[in-house]
């Protein structure tokens, strides 16, 4: 999802320390910063809440494409504010990484020089006004889906952090359905490309919540620890049982011929994404890799000489009232 | 120079899981007394299950004149609030 394909790390600590660690996430009792941890706890904890940072961040930027010719200045401070939200949400997520040891900067380095990843996702272009639609409707409703669990996770930072996410991810995947209902009711060209955007992004979508459980080997542990509240099937069939009949409402049709309700199952059946497209984006090789990362990596270089200069004056300050004390 | 004990700040978490909150001030000499004044004082009766203390000297806060400035830009940002949109009852939840 956010974070897709987190190695869980192995650990080797006192195994009378681990079980009592694990009978307390058993227990349901929330694992605190300064608490005794294994270390593959922590460090599988920074790559996955990092890369869930990373992904909020990077996130922006699809979305930061289209403000500044939103159809509307509605639309547009609407979507302003749900990009605003976005980097909210990642600050968040930096903190509580931070809990564990790992520094801000630390993080964003190994963002920018690909040590660490985002979701898959954002390395799908957005073409056209609908794609702000059908990015809010699909791909901020997947998150949800991975993100409400999250809420119970172990590790007490992390669950608070998305418990505050969560109450703002409503409005991210309302005012996507909205638009895109928009273009959906609106002229037949407007209705097209309505089609046109769910077509390019469903399976991308469905790709969000990482590999099929039967490929997907680190799973175990994460959720022993609850890390992992879900496995990443469960998770696609609930996103999926859950978007058809919005895209039924809107009268679009899922790109999918052999999508169809399985009465005994009481779930959709659905085709899996192409794994092998998957794993290319994740190795770098997806539409917007380079462009994605070009322009973090812009945003860094060009933001020095603020940060430097904001920290230089907030020292000169201090020692300033140092010096009249 | 002056004697008087600083003043801190206590926040307690309640439960497992859930954030420290302020539950009021104290005087100690340092931070380790006030955790231990701050046990006697504010949890006698199992009021947590852990205890921050901050110097009271360390805590910037806005000021109550500056509501309008910091705070009014949101009133008129009614679409960050989900009910802002009509969604269909026949989609289900959002
Ligand atoms: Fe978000
Ligand atoms: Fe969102």
């Amino acid at each position: 999802m956010y974070a897709q394909m987190i190695k869980s790390e192995a650990t080797q600590d006192d195994p009378e320390k681990l079980a009592a660690f694990q009978a307390r996430i058993d227990a349901g009792e929330k694992i605190e910063p300064k608490d005794w941890m294994p270390e593959g706890y922590r460090k599988t904890l920074i790559r996955q809440i990092g890369q869930h940072a990373h992904s909020e961040i990077v996130g922006q930027l699809p979305e930061g494409n289209w403000i500044t010719r939103a159809p509307t200045l509605e639309r547009k401070a609407i979507l302003l504010a749900k990009v605003q939200d976005e980097a909210g949400h990642g600050l968040y997520l930096y903190c509580a990484a931070e809990t564990l040891g790992v520094t801000r900067d630390e993080l964003t380095e190994m963002l920018l020089d690909g040590r660490m990843k985002y979701s898959s996702i954002f390395n799908y272009p957005t073409l056209n006004w609908a794609d702000m639609g059908a990015v809010g409707w699909l791909v901020d409703g997947a998150a949800i889906m991975n993100q409400v669990p999250l809420q119970r996770t172990s590790f007490g930072p992390y669950s608070r952090a998305m418990i505050r996410i969560c109450k703002e991810e409503s409005f991210h995947q309302r005012q996507g359905y909205d638009v895109i209902r928009k273009m959906a009711e609106g002229t037949p060209e407007q209705k097209k490309m309505a089609q046109d955007a769910l077509n390019r992004l469903w399976y991308p979508s469905l790709m969000m919540f990482g590999p099929s459980d039967k490929d997907s080997v680190h799973s175990a542990q994460s959720m022993a620890w609850k890390i992992k509240m879900n496995t990443n099937d469960e998770l696609r069939q609930k996103f999926v049982d859950q978007t058809v009949p919005q895209a039924e409402y809107l009268g679009l049709t899922v790109p999918d011929p052999d999508l169809k309700w399985n009465e005994e199952r009481g779930h959709y059946d659905y085709t899996d994404p192409d794994w092998s497209e998957f794993f290319d984006v994740i190795q770098g090789n997806g539409p917007c890799n380079t462009d994605r990362l070009a322009a973090r990596n812009k945003a860094w270089d060009d933001g020095k000489w603020v940060r430097d200069g904001m920290l230089a004056h907030a020292r000169k300050k201090a020692a300033r009232k140092h010096a009249a004390e | 120079m002056k004697n008087e004990w600083p003043l801190w700040e206590i926040f307690i978490r309640g439960q497992h899981g859930m954030s420290h909150r302020h539950v009021g001030s104290l005087h100690a000499p340092d931070a380790e007394m006030a955790i231990k004044n701050a046990r006697d004082v504010y949890t006698r009766r199992n009021e947590g299950v852990s205890i921050w203390v901050v110097e009271a000297n360390n805590i910037s806060a806005s000021s109550p004149s500056d509501k309008g400035p910091l705070y009014e830009p949101s009133e008129s940002k009614v679409y960050r609030h989900p009910t802002f949109f009509d969604i269909p009852e026949e989609v289900g939840a959002m």
